[in-house]
């Protein structure tokens, strides 16, 4: 019972994520709401592990979790610099 | 009923986001809307139980062709999609039409986890019966694709590294040279 309001919470964390990545202003919110949604995906999955009982879909969150990561870190890594080929610390030397 | 909510809600994520994607003309967001619609299908084959299949849709979908997009914007000058000139009046018939076929043919589809379809009856109650005691592993789709068909999934890999190698190849090569013009 209690996992199925989690989920339920979960869901309407992620619409509001989502509306505010529509409509957000800057840049920056738009970013922020959608590492939002990212990570709520990984807790509806795990929460849904649970639900059904099958334990080994946790596995399966945690890959999200990195991917969500790898994600953020490359689209700010853009707005930073632009590009993919300069490392952050060459251009502090410059 | 916890399952057909998520079912509902993530489809409903997913159309919200698709006319989102249409909506918005910055590029650089709708790459990362396209990133948020492969983590609500991954979730979508979560739910219906397809765990590989959702983790390669998280994988290729959300991680690798992202950061791919992004790395094509960033040698690109405009961040902005350009206004179509023209209604696209003849490509929505052939989508309407080409869709309304699709829907149509879904009513000849065995329905979903149906143990009578002929997917399920050829070699399928052999891997349900003996995979844990032939593989060793738990999971009956990681076994088939894993160890039966062990060399299939070896020239899938060739095939992704191949391309990856090849992309390598080309951006790499391309980075390498205006680096040196620059300095």
């Amino acid at each position: 019972m209690i996992f199925s309001v989690a989920a339920f919470a979960i869901l309407v964390t992620i619409s509001l994520a989502l509306a505010r990545a529509f409509m957000g202003p800057t840049l920056y919110d738009r970013i922020l709401a959608i590492n939002m949604v990212g990570t709520k995906t990984v807790l509806l999955i795990a929460v849904f592990a649970v639900l059904s009982g099958r334990t080994s879909m946790i596995d399966i969150a945690l890959t999200y979790a990195l991917i969500n990561f790898i994600g953020v870190v490359a689209v700010l890594k853009i707005v930073e610099q632009g590009n993919f080929f300069t490392s952050g610390d060459d251009d502090r030397a410059k | 009923m916890i399952d057909t909510l998520i079912d509902i809600t993530l489809l409903v994520f997913l159309t919200i986001t698709a006319i989102a994607i249409i909506k918005i003309h910055n590029l650089f967001v709708i790459i990362m809307l396209f990133g948020i619609f492969s983590l609500h299908s991954a979730g979508l084959f979560v739910v219906m139980d397809a765990p590989d299949v959702a983790f390669t849709e998280a994988a290729v979908g959300a991680g690798i062709s992202t950061v791919l997009m992004l790395a094509t914007l960033a040698l690109t000058k405009d961040h902005h999609e350009k206004k179509p000139k023209h209604r696209a009046r003849l490509p929505l018939l052939v989508i309407l039409i080409t869709g309304a076929a699709l829907v149509y043919g879904t009513y000849d589809i065995p329905s979903f986890g149906d143990p009578d379809s002929p997917a399920h009856q050829h070699v399928k109650p052999r891997y349900i019966e003996r995979s844990v005691e032939e593989t060793g592993v738990p999971n009956v789709v990681t076994a088939v694709l894993a160890s039966y068909r062990g060399y299939d999934t070896l020239g899938e890999l060739t095939v992704i590294f191949t391309a990856g190698l090849g992309v390598m190849l080309l951006i790499g090569g391309r980075l390498r040279s205006r680096k040196k013009n620059e300095t």
